[in-house]
């Protein structure tokens, strides 16, 4: 570490810029310490295995022999094979299952927790929060037992009011709502905090101005709470979309995929044929599209970034 | 930000009755609310102390008629259960501390550092932030493997030992503090080293925290990654460990399931209860940075 560094006199940064420090070989040295660290890990266990998955994509490796390059075979495979298709259906299907879900029930309990005439918020915002800290298996574990067609609790109380579920897991209709249901009662909470520091953001003046100008609750939340929020959404609808995109954990556990494919995602794709199969190849030109598709979607996002901080400054 | 702009908002005093009605009408829906999204947790908790003869009774109940520990004794003999749970302590407190120490020294020298390529390696590092793990996960087993770290500590940590996010996350709580901190230190004749761990990590406390228990409550959470790099029952976190037992038709029973679930979840909720305000604050933060 550099602790030889001599004293030198700096001085203080000019307003709104970076201090002068002066690129000098010594600063440089001292930056390359600090930094060493975190870039042996990133370089080897990001950057390489980047560059290795795109080399793996377009070969037949297996883990064992010989790897013989395949040209764009594994990528036709993505986007022909039935099966791939059917789990890249599935992944979209359960990012319009859960975003728009996630996002209601989120914004909806923020301006209920958010509400001034609400005593105890504090304690609500906690008490919604709690799923968040809770893992999507052991969230899956509880909620295949409320779901359970003899002794879940969930479905014998929906009998009571009428409505047969039946076996909800093993329901190829009903299957994925199930498994998007569970994402969404893990993360909503998340979502719910930063509309509300959001809500927060809007100046209570609006609100005041409207009501004198006799505009009612439905009026206020579309013109001033939706457009204030737009950004806020705006952001937690790509984070939303990119968390549906990375579906594994809960269909692992409550379905595996099943039944019939109808809940096998793009990630349980990747699993099954890079670490059950052995189809390392396949799995890495399957990992790529995936990847392409996030890094899309995360453009997007930086846009927004870009925006709001332009915003703030 | 500011989060106390609204609180001040009182209804005028002759809407008062209209406001304590509307006050109970709130609170009456928000407590349904925070019943139906705290379910799952209570059937968790109450099913983890039920017999088995009662968690297979038809119908069934949320609350156990007697209560027992038997599901608690029996997870550790259904599964290593005392070695999963010292697993992710190791795991999960592993990757956490590593990260924390290298993220913050990068963090810094990209914050306060002014030399040749921190634009680049910052728009790099950005970029990375971009790669949703699960992509390179194939290449980064074969390399943990040639490493023959498989069923190690060393593979479950040393990838995750930096994060670009964690970089990204402390650089813009360094650019936050003030300058005439490190700059009167300087003049003083400290050297860079003495400078960040004397002035900036003392003043970065917060944001360490949060960093903390952001990585913390992810690796312990999840299921994927152990799953991977470990084959050996022995070497498991808790996560992957009870997946081990849901097979199809359940061949163990709900109640030691929900018991293991309880353990599994018990140190976050405990740490989140403790510094709840801090961290959904910081949660809340992420969105508006």
């Amino acid at each position: 570490m550099p602790r030889t560094t001599r004293p030198r006199y700096r001085p203080a940064a000019p307003l709104g810029g970076r201090t002068p420090v002066g690129s000098t070989r010594r600063t440089s040295m001292i930056a390359l310490a600090f930094l060493s660290p975190a870039l042996v890990i990133l370089t080897v266990f990001v950057a390489w295995p980047m560059l290795s998955a795109l080399r793996l994509s377009f070969t037949d490796a297996s883990g064992f022999g010989r790897e013989e390059y395949v040209g764009l075979e594994n990528y036709v495979r993505v986007f022909t094979d039935p099966d791939v298709l059917q789990a890249m259906g599935n992944t979209a299907y359960y990012a319009i299952l859960f975003t728009p879900a996630a996002i209601v029930i989120a914004l909806v309990l923020a301006l209920l927790v958010n509400h001034p005439l609400l005593p105890w918020r504090g304690a609500f915002r906690t008490a919604l929060f709690v799923p968040f800290v809770v893992s999507l298996a052991v969230a899956a574990f509880a909620w295949s037992y409320l779901l359970d067609p003899q002794i879940g609790l969930l479905n014998h109380w929906l009998r009571g009011a009428g409505i047969q579920l039946g076996n909800v897991l093993q329901d190829p209709v009903l299957a994925m709502p199930a498994v998007a249901l569970v994402a969404v009662w893990k993360s909503f909470g998340f979502y719910l905090v930063i509309f509300i520091a959001g809500l927060q953001e809007i100046p209570g003046s609006l609100y005041e101005a409207a009501r004198v100008d006799g505009a009612s609750a439905w009026q206020r939340f579309r013109h001033i709470t939706l457009p204030m929020l737009s950004n806020t959404l705006a952001f937690v609808m790509i984070v939303a979309l990119i968390a549906a995109l990375q579906a594994f954990d809960q269909i692992y556990v409550m379905t595996g995929g099943g039944p019939y494919g109808t809940t096998q995602t793009v990630v349980m794709e990747i699993y099954t044929s890079g670490f059950k199969k052995l189809e390392l190849g396949f799995a890495s030109a399957l990992s790529y599209v995936l990847l392409l598709i996030t890094l899309v979607l995360s453009l997007i996002q930086f846009r927004f970034f870009g925006r709001r901080e332009k915003d703030a400054q | 930000m500011t989060a106390v702009a609204n609180r001040g908002r009182m209804p005028s005093p002759h809407r008062r009755g209209r406001a304590r009605a509307s006050s109970i009408l709130l609170l009456i829906v928000a407590l349904v609310a925070t019943a139906v999204v705290l379910l799952p947790i209570a059937v968790i908790v109450f099913t983890a102390f039920k017999p088995v003869g009662e968690v297979n009774a038809y119908p069934p109940t949320l609350l156990p008629e007697n209560w027992t520990l038997d599901n608690l004794i029996a997870i550790f003999r259904e599964l290593p259960f005392a070695r999963l749970i010292l697993n992710s302590f190791v795991f999960a407190g592993g990757v956490t501390a590593f990260a924390l120490v290298f993220d913050s020294l990068a963090a810094y020298a990209l914050a306060r550092l002014d030399f040749r390529g921190s634009r680049v390696l910052l728009i790099a590092i950005i970029a990375s932030l971009m790669i949703p793990f699960q992509a390179t996960l194939v290449p980064i087993y074969q390399l943990v493997s040639d490493l023959g770290w498989v069923n190690s500590y060393a593979g479950l940590i040393a990838p995750r030992a930096a994060d670009a996010f964690g970089i990204f996350f402390l650089r813009q709580f360094f650019l936050s503090l003030p300058r005439d901190l490190d700059n009167a230190a300087r003049l003083d004749g400290a050297s860079e080293w003495r400078i960040f761990t004397s002035v900036v990590i003392p003043n970065a406390k917060p944001a360490l925290l949060t960093l903390a228990i952001f990585t913390f409550v992810n690796n312990w959470n999840d299921l994927l990654w152990p799953l991977v790099f470990t084959t050996d029952a022995e070497m498991g976190t808790i996560t992957s460990g009870l997946t081990l037992l849901t097979g199809p038709g359940g061949i163990i029973p709900q109640g030691v399931m929900m018991a293991g679930s309880l353990i599994a979840v018990l140190p976050l909720v405990i740490m989140f209860l403790l510094v709840q305000r801090r961290f959904i604050e910081s949660v809340a933060s992420t969105g508006l940075k």
